[in-house]
């Protein structure tokens, strides 16, 4: 295990490499799993952590990669603000342990619900800091809201996975917390009228936070949320409205008690059905109108939840199955989240890319990462190894 | 500004050229006469020009990947362009360039309002997207100011703004999924209608590359549902601290407006003379417009003008009315309008930090004085991208050159406070050779190293972007 403190400590690490890293926050999204070969080293980003940088008042902070999410929040929530991309917590699902990182969030692109409404923490992303594989130090973005000064590399090392290199620091959008929720529950609902309904109320001047859609399980009804969130007169206008404009859909309750709506949304944002129910589980991006049509096509005995108004499908199958293969193409791609090594190994933790993209992914990497350290086997490829 | 020697052999190839488009495209899609190119030789960059070899016109992907296939064959630079309206120079083409026009590629190929997206051929005009979904009572978030004529191939390439990107982001949290065809003339689909498209980032990356990466010839966009309403509150400063103490209150308080416009004292008088809307003479004016139903609006006006009254305001005017909104945004509207009739104007694109604005302002002042020519201030505060207009006398020996060295002196102040050269205009050529400012030689190497992969001989819109001996150090390293 290796753990910089510095830049300048982590860049000379790079350069001197011999081996493979597998880069490290907290260790708490180890979906990525690792390619045949060496056993890498482990690259611990824990030893550069603290906010650096915040200012309430221009919505910016600024974060090393490694300080932990815990902290970021605290430091938010004493001024009233939060990351309104609401990053899951996978601990749970995931049987892992440690501290979740903001760098960890960030590589991984790591967004919860709100996602329909307010974006994804790519969105949120105002600037990098990172150190690629050839050890060098490189920024992009900085810590305004509009940036189009150069090519946008923020964005492209959101979501890389580690592979183009280490992120050493963060800086992005926070957002004042709502001061009030709602949920409206509706139960009964088949899948293909619960994307209606979720529809119609994302498609409603309403501005709906959540949009989600749990399946009957174990003698529970299914049930519909739709969130709502902001000043408490909005809240209870638009909670009324959205109760006319979905009158028909079934019959609706609502949940006003905060903490109650706190705690819905978090089991949601982090699959909480299926903890510990032994399946494999696979986060599947795809158009919401679509989702009842695959999930019907799904294996038997598979369980899902809809978030994202149908546009993002939870899945837990039977463990090792290959659910990709299962249903063949569809409009979207369909990530592995949670399955043994051997599982991981076979089937790859992201979707194969289609040939002109996987051409260019590959392209990147080689550029950014030449001697295939960073995360080498992640994506599934060899590509970077080669 | 520098552009690199035409390639002689490319000029000298110009009839071969020329008939190999039009064994590709239809007769008139391709203009090469030379008074017809001449109307391509600049784009809303005006003190630049220069006619490419030729024009082609193409109408769909496939006629655009043929087109991208014959030029890298020959080995010759094409430089895209969408509606023209560029005030960085992005669409500048070079004497031996084809310019690609997107213009015929105006196509609404797919709308659907459960999923909220739309799929249009990527030559549309901003507005037209919008108007597309109006009916339905949906709409297109990012409105630069050029939105009636700006084509959304122009949009993604700069990632363009507007003047609501407080609430609803730029063009990149907008897109979907794109159809792009590389200067190999190969056809590749990204993303689509569905949240985050998978692997890297390729459309982040994509959006924002000033056309440098691939030509964008369809794009999914995401619409959103119309508000309720919408309507602004005025509110004048007697100095700029206290103003930009006022818009960091606001965003703070919770309120997200989906605009807030600042105005200076030598732009109000202008645009007072000019529109008559009513302004009050201060050194500071905000517009905050707000969105909801009727009462909801009231709820936040409430809570914006106990902030605003809290920093004793010269003024403060809520608009009660759809023709008092109007009123109140007649000035603003027509700011670059009146400003363009009693000068020249030249206009920046800088963004600093919120909490930066006042102290950017006065330095600003300061420097204005010290060039002799007066700078005129209207901006998005809200998300700090501010736009100073530095007047001069075209006709005047000297001013363009004083106004050009101001404009830089301005742009690297922006970066010195924490912010960047532009904010949603793009670099083009225009701010290209101050890129230096913001970047190191290691920062701007990994930007070009995209470029490598997506179009390794650097044949598409080759000279923006990266100062011209940078890119060149770095392509003579790979090699």
């Amino acid at each position: 295990m290796i753990r910089p403190e510095t830049e300048a400590e982590l860049a000379g690490v790079i350069r001197d490499a011999r081996r493979p890293f597998r880069i490290q926050g907290g260790g708490t999204r180890s979906v990525g799993g690792t390619g045949a070969g060496d056993v890498p080293d482990v690259l611990d980003m824990s030893g550069l952590s603290g906010v650096t940088f915040y200012d309430p008042g221009a919505l910016t902070m600024v974060a090393q990669a490694g300080t932990p999410l815990a902290e970021i929040e605290t430091v938010l929530a004493a001024e009233g603000q939060h990351l309104a991309f609401e990053p899951p917590d996978y601990r749970p699902l995931l049987g892992t342990t440690g501290e979740p990182t903001i760098g960890g969030v960030v590589a991984g692109n790591i967004s919860g619900p709100r996602r329909v409404r307010a974006g994804a923490c790519r969105d949120f992303m105002l600037g990098v800091r990172f150190v690629d594989g050839h050890g060098a130090l490189i920024r992009n973005g900085g810590r305004v809201m509009k940036n189009v000064t150069g090519y946008d590399l923020v964005r492209l090392m959101t979501g890389s996975w580690g592979t183009l290199g280490v992120l050493t620091e963060v800086a992005f959008k926070v957002l004042p917390k709502p001061e009030a929720a709602a949920c409206l529950k509706i139960y009964g609902l088949t899948g293909a009228r619960a994307v209606g309904a979720m529809s119609r109320a994302l498609g409603s001047p309403y501005e709906v936070t959540g949009a989600a859609h749990v399946p009957a399980d174990a003698g529970n009804d299914p049930v519909t949320l739709i969130r709502i969130e902001g000043f408490a007169h909005s809240v209870t206008r638009r909670t009324e409205r959205l109760k006319t404009l979905l009158t028909d859909a079934g019959e609706i309750t609502v949940v006003t008690d905060p903490a109650e709506v706190r705690r819905q949304w978090r089991a949601l944002g982090c699959a909480g059905r299926f903890h510990g129910d032994g399946g494999d589980v696979w986060r599947l991006s795809v158009p919401p109108s679509q989702a009842p049509g695959l999930v019907a096509r799904m294996p038997e005995g598979t369980a899902v939840i809809l978030d994202w108004g149908g546009g993002l499908i939870w899945a837990s199958c039977r463990a090792g199955g290959d659910l990709r293969a299962h249903l063949g193409a569809f409009d979207g791609h369909a990530m592995l989240v949670r399955a043994d090594d051997a599982t991981r190994r076979a089937l790859g933790t992201f979707q194969p890319e289609p040939p002109p993209l996987a051409r260019i992914s590959a392209g990147l990497r080689a550029r950014f990462d030449p001697r295939g350290l960073l995360n080498p086997g992640i994506t599934g490829g060899t590509e970077a190894m080669e | 500004m520098d552009l690199p020697e035409p390639d002689t052999l490319i000029l000298s190839r110009k009839a071969e050229i020329v008939a190999r488009l039009r064994g590709i495209l239809p007769g008139d899609a391709v203009i090469d006469a030379e008074e017809e190119v001449r109307a391509y030789e600049c784009d809303a960059l005006t003190a630049c020009r220069c006619p490419p070899l030729c024009v082609v016109l193409p109408s769909t992907t496939d006629q655009v990947a043929a087109v991208l296939r014959a030029c890298h064959d020959m080995r010759v630079p094409v430089v895209p362009r969408g509606s023209g309206t560029s005030l960085a120079g992005g669409a500048l083409p070079t004497a031996d360039s084809v310019v690609l026009g997107v213009a015929r590629m105006t196509e609404v190929l797919e709308i659907n309002y459960d999923d909220r997206f739309i799929r249009v051929q990527a030559g549309r005009a901003n507005l037209s997207v919008s108007g597309a979904v109006e009916e339905a009572g949906f709409f297109y978030a990012p409105d630069p100011s050029s939105q009636l004529a700006c084509a959304i191939a122009g949009n993604i390439a700069m990632n363009s703004g507007g003047a609501h990107c407080l609430k609803y982001g730029v063009t990149t949290n907008n897109l979907l999924g794109v159809t792009l065809v590389t200067m190999a003339g190969e056809v590749i689909s990204i993303g689509g209608a569905y949240p985050d498209a998978g692997g890297l980032d390729l459309l982040g990356v994509i959006c924002g590359s000033e056309g440098q990466l691939g030509v964008v010839t369809e794009a999914t966009l995401r619409i959103l549902p119309r508000p309720e309403g919408a309507r602004p509150v005025m509110i004048g400063f007697d100095d700029a601290e206290t103003a930009g103490q006022c818009v960091a209150n606001i965003i703070r308080s919770g309120v997200l407006p989906a605009a807030i416009e600042y105005m200076d004292r030598p732009c109000i008088e202008v645009v007072e003379a000019f529109s008559g809307a009513g302004y009050p003479m201060c050194e500071a004016l905000l517009i905050v417009e707000v969105e909801g139903s009727e009462s909801e609006i009231d709820d936040q006006f409430t809570r914006i003008t106990r902030i605003a009254r809290a920093l004793r305001p010269a003024e403060l005017r809520e608009s009660r009315s759809a023709e008092e909104s109007a009123l109140i945004w007649m000035g603003r509207k027509s700011a670059f309008g009146a400003m363009g009739r009693i000068n020249d104007y030249m206009c920046l694109d800088g963004t600093v930090p919120v909490s930066e604005l006042p102290r950017t302002l006065r330095r600003i002042g300061e420097l204005s004085a010290e060039y002799g020519l007066k700078v005129a201030n209207v901006f998005h505060a809200g998300d700090g991208n501010m736009h100073p207009l530095i007047l001069f006398d075209a006709n005047a020996p000297g001013q363009l050159e004083t106004c050009e060295a101001l404009g830089a002196e301005i742009l690297k102040l922006c970066v010195e406070v924490g912010g960047c050269l532009t904010g949603e205009h793009g670099v083009g050529v225009e701010k290209r050779d101050l890129m230096g400012a913001q970047f190191t030689d290691a920062d701007m190497g990994a930007q070009m190293r995209v470029k490598d992969v997506f179009d390794p001989a650097w044949l598409l819109n080759p000279a923006k972007v990266f100062p011209l001996d940078k890119s060149r150090a770095h392509r003579l390293a790979a090699e």
